[in-house]
């Protein structure tokens, strides 16, 4: 019998394995920090005279607390500025390299690594961010961990683990227009719930999987660990190779030939068995917002507000019912008359070049709803001054938007960048969680096209909702 | 890591699903550069609610907390497992946990005991009928045990083992050291490293600034 993707990973990872019930011991190829989950884990090695075993698989980049406005300044919240000071006295005293907040390769640790050519097929990454998943897009087996975990990282380079078992999802036939891999992945997440990928890696497959670019790639295994599963992976093919080739760290020469032999054979054997299979029909999609407080709560954007006394399940049903109260929602709403106060662009999940070109070809030229504030705040410094080359931030600027530097920003409300107690925002980040985006903020997960389009009209909307749609609504995206 | 053979203290029932660690500490709390200290932040926006579980006079001394499905999910913060025994926490019971929670709970000594959600119900009913009860959480048997009523639960071996021992992780793993060794001499050169740094041109990064 052959074996998947995850399993080829896991062998070739394999540094000592697990007898008598222990778990099995994996070398990590590259880890990435930030100030948010390393300091407790430097301080550990510090307390027990450890070093780090390879600064020269290690990185740390400045993203959770940053803040997007007068980043040339001191922080002003001095516990983030703290925090972001014992990051870089760490790097230093540990010889990490560090891109800081000003730095031209500094941003979202997920958009960073992937930018620098720094995640590749075939790896594993990990970081002390869930979100870690998003570098699973490249074939690469990427996972969230603790910060305990960061510690055993930084002074062993392995961690131990326990096997996953493997699902397949499949996502067959072609993508409507107007809906993107973030929709796919919402509606895998209603699919599936919040838990249904607990202990699984996933595997995204089928020809609409095929056919996205790396960046939506990422997208869809970003919000992997959104299902509950810890790593989602796509296997490496051209796309993957032509998006790795000419980065600042891509192999080159002979070195770029081997390494693309090798990428050849991550894939999953045609006779290989998942432990479980999804499957999912693209062409039946329609771009899907969450109503509720966790991310499997979603629903296509053409739907009302659910009853919950039409939930079978009685947790969910309760879930439900808590979800619509302080979502300040009534059920037989429909989605589309919601008003929405703030509408985000960015994050790990589409905070990329690709998503701000989305959303700037549906809002040139238009105007945006009066009483909608629009934050947009690229991925990384470089997909700002990417975006700067190409003229989007002067769309943004001309349509009413605020221009930040880059951060995780309003995806989790570290710094000053909060809803406000029962304002209700459109965002195009991961998780719309109690509080996530501020205390009492009302979030409503949705792609960039939906982002954009809401900030026009001022309610949740589609692209295929605004006036002379049919002209404007863009093939790239 | 102090070892972990049975506890005794008060259940608190929290009947909600799918807590998100984002409900265990909200990320404001997020910004200590220490390991201690989080009591006043665990479930911080619930706690505003006076009818809350954790301000009903019963459960203050709570020290074994009885969730619904799905605990833990979101965020890979630790910070929600430092939070919980902060508090007082010693055990938590749910019927799934999320896979990271689970495993930070274990590096930290916390226990994450599995029972099945019927069971989850018949625990939750003996404490809300007689507020401040004790549970006895037994790892060597691996068992619930709230007045008549014992109930097993699931736990992984290894992680049950360590946490009897109380071995600390990292100086088990450097027990394979020679194997780590070995494994990097057969990496490939092609592999990236981060050092020495390789970059785009460097470009300035243009500050931007409030909204006029």
């Amino acid at each position: 019998m052959g074996t998947t993707l995850a399993e080829k990973l896991w062998a070739s990872h394999l540094v000592h394995k697990g007898e008598g019930g222990a778990p099995d011991l994996i070398y990590i190829d590259l880890h990435m920090c930030h100030e948010v989950t390393s300091p407790q884990a430097f301080e550990g090695l510090r307390l027990a005279g450890r070093q780090v075993r390879r600064p020269d698989l290690t990185i740390a980049t400045e993203d959770h607390n940053t803040p997007t406005l007068d980043i040339d300044k001191p922080i002003a919240d001095l516990t983030s500025r703290t925090q972001i000071d014992t990051l870089r006295n760490n790097a230093k005293e540990f010889g990490v390299r560090i891109h800081s907040l000003g730095d031209a390769d500094q941003g979202v640790v997920h958009v960073v690594g992937p930018q620098l050519g720094l995640t590749m097929p075939g790896m594993t990454v990990v970081c002390g961010d869930s979100h870690t998943s998003t570098h699973g897009a490249f074939g690469a087996l990427a996972f969230g961990i603790g910060t305990s975990e960061v510690e055993h990282v930084l002074a062993t380079q392995t961690l131990p683990l326990k096997a996953f078992k493997t699902m397949a999802i499949n996502v067959n036939g072609d993508l409507p227009e107007g809906t993107t891999a973030k929709d796919i992945i919402l509606a895998v997440i209603a699919k599936i719930g919040t838990g249904g990928g607990q202990g699984y890696v996933l595997e995204y497959r089928g020809d609409a999987i095929k056919s996205l670019s790396m960046e939506a790639r990422m997208t869809v295994c970003n919000m992997s660990i959104e299902a509950g599963a810890r790593a989602g992976l796509i296997a490496p093919d051209e796309t993957t190779f032509e998006y790795v080739k000419g980065r600042p760290h891509a192999p080159e020469g002979a070195d770029w030939d081997a390494a693309v032999e090798d990428w050849k054979t991550l894939v999953t054997d045609d006779d290989a068995v998942f432990d479980t299979e999804v499957n999912l029909e693209a062409s039946d999609l329609e771009p899907f917002v969450t109503w509720g407080t966790n991310p499997g709560q979603g629903l296509p954007i053409s739907a009302n507000v659910p009853n919950p006394e039409d939930i079978a399940d009685a947790d969910q049903r309760e879930a439900a019912e808590n979800a619509l109260k302080y979502m300040g929602l009534t059920a037989g709403q429909p989605l589309k008359e919601l008003e929405i106060d703030t509408v985000f662009l960015g994050s790990c999940t589409n905070g990329r070049i690709e998503d701000l070109r989305a959303a700037a070809e549906i809002i040139q030229g238009r105007t945006k709803a009066p009483n909608t504030r629009f934050l947009v705040v690229p991925g990384s410094a470089r997909v700002r001054l990417q975006a700067e080359d190409e003229g989007l931030d002067q769309i943004f600027i001309d349509f009413g938007a605020e221009w930040r530097n880059a951060g995780c920003s309003m995806c989790l409300g570290m710094n000053p960048d909060q809803l406000k107690p029962q304002e209700r925002s459109a965002s195009t980040s991961n998780r719309n969680f109690e509080g996530r985006q501020g205390k009492g903020g009302r979030t409503h997960l949705v792609s960039p096209l939906v982002a954009a389009a809401t900030a026009v009209r001022g309610t949740l909307s589609s692209p295929a909702d605004l006036e002379d749609a049919d002209v404007l609504v863009g093939a790239s995206a | 890591m102090e070892k972990f053979t049975t506890h005794t203290g008060v259940g608190v029932p929290l009947r909600r699903s799918n807590v998100d660690t984002d409900q265990i500490i909200p990320a404001v709390y997020l910004k200590r550069v220490t390991r201690t200290g989080f009591e006043d932040a665990l479930f911080a926006a619930w706690r505003g609610d006076e009818n809350f579980i954790l301000n009903q006079d019963a459960y203050k001394a709570g020290s074994v907390l009885v969730a619904g499905p799905d605990f833990g999910t979101g965020s890979s913060r630790e910070h929600a497992v430092w939070a919980l025994k902060d508090y007082g926490f010693k055990v938590v019971i749910a019927s799934r946990f999320a896979d990271i929670f689970r495993g930070n709970s274990g590096k930290q000594g916390l226990l994450a005991a599995e029972v099945q959600q019927g069971d989850i119900e018949l625990l939750w009913k003996a404490m809300e009928a007689e507020p401040g009860k004790e549970l006895t959480v037994s790892l060597e048997d691996r068992t619930v045990t709230c007045g008549d009523i014992t109930v097993p639960f699931e736990i992984d071996d290894y992680v049950r083992w360590r946490l009897m021992e109380g071995l600390d992780d990292i100086g088990l793993t450097l027990q394979n050291e020679e194997d780590i060794t070995a494994f990097e001499a057969t990496r490939a050169s092609w592999r990236p490293k981060t050092l020495p740094a390789k970059t785009e041109p460097k470009q300035e990064v243009v500050a931007a600034r409030p909204a006029k």
